[in-house]
């Protein structure tokens, strides 16, 4: 198993989250979160001051997929949260060891 | 022989009727009825307007302590009004104090009158006292921008206590003091009027409806306490962007409908005058807000929501001295003026000097009262589509010189600036000396909110 962490632009979140369900994904977990990458942030002036803002909001999704279903998920991910404009996102791939579905107690790919 | 007895006690009788009418005119209902709601648009100009125009400017941390001390300073301004400062401000005393035999407004009376500006015409004191207040509210609530983020409140009320007795009392006793139009009958009585009324009053200096008393007053006060004071721990490196500048764009708003009772409202009657004065403050602002937006939009690349705000403020500063005496394209032009200076005064006065205005008290109410009081001189001119300066003496507008008004306005301006620079630099002194001005640096770096106040603005 794969679990796949992505960070995106906000407003692409819906589309990826709609191809995602295309492709058979059935959980995601979404996080608000700050950073920046080679977008660098921007600049806002307030009468005098000028502050550089460094930080950019994006949102970071994870889910964790079987190796069958990895690419799938990639070429979704990837081809709905492209723009072509710098500050598109970054997509990380990590070994998953093991999943375990409180509720039931189940494990690995069947508790995905 | 009975005639004559019956028609001198017509005379007699006329005669003191006649008198009796003189002696006690009685006010309008519609002045009344104005003069009570202009009060209560100036009151709200402090609450909520100034405290939401500031507290949107600083950072979360603090905004509790903004909204606190325009809240508290606006309540102990009006017990100390009326316990002893209309008396100091509107009794007749020396040119630049009254006296105290109005103190605990001892003798006013539902029936007692304040005079307006027209002969004959009057208001019920009591209002009068209301609207007045309301400007010796928010003028110290003004100063607090100057030095946000980083006071200790009781350092605030107690300098607010001594500025508000020494500064800006005998101010306003200078500038607006005076005996009112009846007394000016003829030429002599105008003489012995003109020489129990306040200092600049006396040396001819305009100011309709407070630029010099409340702006340029409060502006210096402001200058001081920052340069006194010291930046803010972090200014320069760590973003102090405005938490909301959406409350301070909400802020402005109730300050621009507010501003209408505050220079409409001082004309004291529901008259042609008002009705020129409501225009002239609204079309000053709208052309500040313009000058400013077109004056950053061209210097910095983008017009902003707070640089619309500032420069509405701008325009209602300026236009508050002239708006009395100036014309509609008179206070457009000032206004135009005003956005494009008090841009000018935030964005590069302020770095070359660097000094810590937090929010701009001295860079908009200073520059931009002192723009006002200077500009009245000219935008006052018949031939610049003012109204001129009206003698009461003559019943008539009189003969408009604008070298001489100008005299007479940079009288009104050096006075503000020295004596409400001498007075708050010994007011900060002693609040430094007893209390001490400044928060701990933990204190500061935590916020006010939860250090001074124990709360927290927001909890999202």
């Amino acid at each position: 198993m794969k679990f796949v962490t992505a960070i995106l632009k906000p407003f692409k979140l819906d589309d990826v989250r709609e191809a995602l369900s295309d492709v058979g994904i059935s959980g995601i977990t979404v996080t608000e979160v700050k950073g920046f990458g080679r977008q660098k942030g921007h600049t806002e002036l307030y009468r005098g001051a000028e502050y550089v803002v460094d930080f950019l909001p994006k949102v970071k999704l994870e889910v964790a997929v079987t190796d069958e279903q990895l690419d799938m998920v990639l070429e979704a991910i990837s081809k709905t949260a492209n723009t072509g404009k710098i500050g598109d996102g970054k997509i990380f791939v990590t070994n998953l060891e093991q999943v375990i579905r409180i509720r039931t107690g189940e494990t690995g790919a069947d508790a995905l | 022989m009975t005639k004559f007895a019956t028609s001198l006690a017509l005379v007699v009788l006329l005669g003191y009727a006649g008198m009796a009418a003189a002696e006690a005119p009685v006010p309008n209902k519609g002045d009344t009825a104005w003069m009570i709601v202009a009060t209560l648009l100036v009151i709200m100009m402090t609450l909520p307007g100034l405290a939401l125009f500031y507290g949107g400017m600083v950072r979360a941390k603090n905004m509790l302590s903004i909204l606190m001390q325009c809240f508290v300073i606006f309540s102990m301004m009006a017990v100390l009004w009326a316990l002893y400062g209309y008396s100091v401000a509107f009794t007749e005393g020396n040119a630049f104090f009254g006296g105290l035999d109005k103190a605990f407004l001892k003798g006013v009376t539902p029936d007692s009158i304040a005079a307006t500006f027209s002969k004959g015409v009057v208001i019920p004191e009591y209002v009068y006292i209301a609207f007045q207040l309301t400007f010796a509210c928010i003028t110290p609530a003004l100063i607090v921008g100057a030095f946000a983020e980083r006071v200790k409140f009781a350092a605030v009320l107690f300098f607010m206590a001594i500025w508000f007795t020494f500064s800006y009392l005998p101010i306003a006793h200078m500038v607006w003091f005076w005996a009112g139009p009846d007394a000016y009958t003829d030429a002599k009585a105008a003489e012995a009027a003109g020489a129990t009324a306040g200092f600049l009053f006396q040396k001819g200096a305009l100011d309709f409806a407070g630029g010099t008393v409340v702006h340029i007053n409060a502006g210096i006060a402001g200058l001081v306490g920052c340069l006194m004071i010291g930046k803010r721990i972090g200014f320069g490196k760590e973003s102090m962007a405005p938490h909301s500048v959406t409350m301070t764009m909400i802020g402005a708003s109730l300050l621009w409908v507010g501003w209408f009772g505050f220079n409409a409202g001082s004309n004291l009657e529901a008259n042609g005058a008002a009705a020129m004065v409501f225009l002239n403050t609204l079309l000053a602002t709208a052309a500040a807000t313009l000058s400013w937006t077109a004056a950053e939009w061209i210097a910095r690349g983008k017009p902003s929501m707070l640089g619309a705000a500032s420069g509405a403020v701008a325009g209602l500063v300026a236009i508050t001295p002239a708006c009395g005496w100036a014309g509609p394209m008179g206070s457009i032009v000032l206004g135009l003026l005003v956005g494009v200076v008090c841009f000018w005064s935030v964005t590069k006065l302020k770095n070359m000097l660097g000094y810590d205005d937090s929010l701009d008290v001295f860079g908009v109410h200073g520059v931009g009262g002192i723009i006002g009081a200077l500009g009245t001189a000219i935008v006052a001119s018949p031939a610049l589509g003012g109204t001129g300066v009206y003698d009461y003496v003559a019943n008539g507008f009189a003969e408009y010189s604008m070298g001489t008004q100008f005299i007479a306005q940079a009288w009104g301006v050096g006075t503000a600036i020295v004596w409400s620079g001498v007075v708050s630099f010994i007011a900060y002194k002693i609040v430094d000396l007893t209390i001490g001005l400044r928060v701990s640096d933990e204190v500061e770096r935590q916020g006010l909110d939860i250090t001074e106040h124990g709360e927290t603005a927001y909890h999202i």
